[in-house]
């Protein structure tokens, strides 16, 4: 990053940090279905639901990593609609696997 | 609804946006973009506590537990997906040099939040249990 054009009220570093707190809530939150999905012992379904939600998380780190490394210049450009869609769209496969391991 | 109709193909073909008005200035679009990820750590709370519900609460009724997973996690999933609704407004807002949109969204989820706690309070005073 270049001292010169650096924003003085770092923008860029906040929404880093914005990205980084919204990967660990979905760390939390893929740790609890991990748990939930291995409560009844590891059967094949376990292995599925466990397989499902780290792609879900794994795919919310792709996006948020993507996005930290376009904040490493001085005027990172706007989020892409694509990366928006990719981090609800995982937000609600985990809460779909959530309401599926109810039952 | 129609407005609604048009901000959804928005969702879908991303391009239309940069497509009208002038490029905002990087911060406010940076701003947007940390509000949107703080809508998505709420969804994100939200579904966190319908799994906590469900995995710490096992001697409530089925139904009950069930319940109130599924009415947090309903909550998560709307949150999630009024996350980028919103998103994509301001940003097509701030292009056109716009308002705001404004939204009674946060008034709902508050209220809805609000029900889910008095409920769990009125669970466990009265220990409302399933044996």
């Amino acid at each position: 990053m270049t001292t010169a054009g650096r924003d003085p009220g770092l923008q860029p570093e906040r929404t880093r940090l914005a990205w980084r707190r919204t990967t660990l809530s979905c760390t939390v939150v893929a740790l609890l279905a991990v748990k939930q999905a291995l409560h009844g012992g590891a059967g094949p379904a376990a292995i599925v639901a466990v397989s499902l939600s780290a792609l879900a998380w794994l795919g919310f780190l792709w996006v948020a990593h993507l996005r930290v490394l376009g904040m490493g210049t001085a005027r990172p450009r706007p989020l892409s609609a694509r990366g928006a869609l990719t981090a609800a769209a995982c937000t609600v496969a985990l809460a779909v696997f959530a309401a599926a391991m109810l039952f | 609804m129609n407005e609604f109709v048009q901000g959804l193909r928005l969702w879908f073909a991303p391009q239309r946006i940069r497509e009208e008005g002038d490029t905002p200035d990087y911060r406010f679009s940076l701003a947007n973009e940390r509000t949107f990820l703080a809508w998505i750590r709420t969804a994100l709370a939200l579904i966190g506590g319908g799994f906590a519900v469900d995995q710490f609460l096992p001697e409530l009724a089925w139904a009950v537990r069930a319940g109130l997973a599924l009415a947090l996690l309903a909550a998560g999933v709307l949150c999630a997906l009024r996350a980028v609704n919103h998103w994509v407004r301001c940003e097509r807002a701030m292009r056109r040099g716009e308002d705001l949109p404004v939204s009674r969204f946060p008034t709902l989820l508050a209220l809805a939040v609000g029900v889910v706690a008095v409920t769990m309070v009125v669970v466990v005073l009265f220990g409302w249990e399933g044996r």
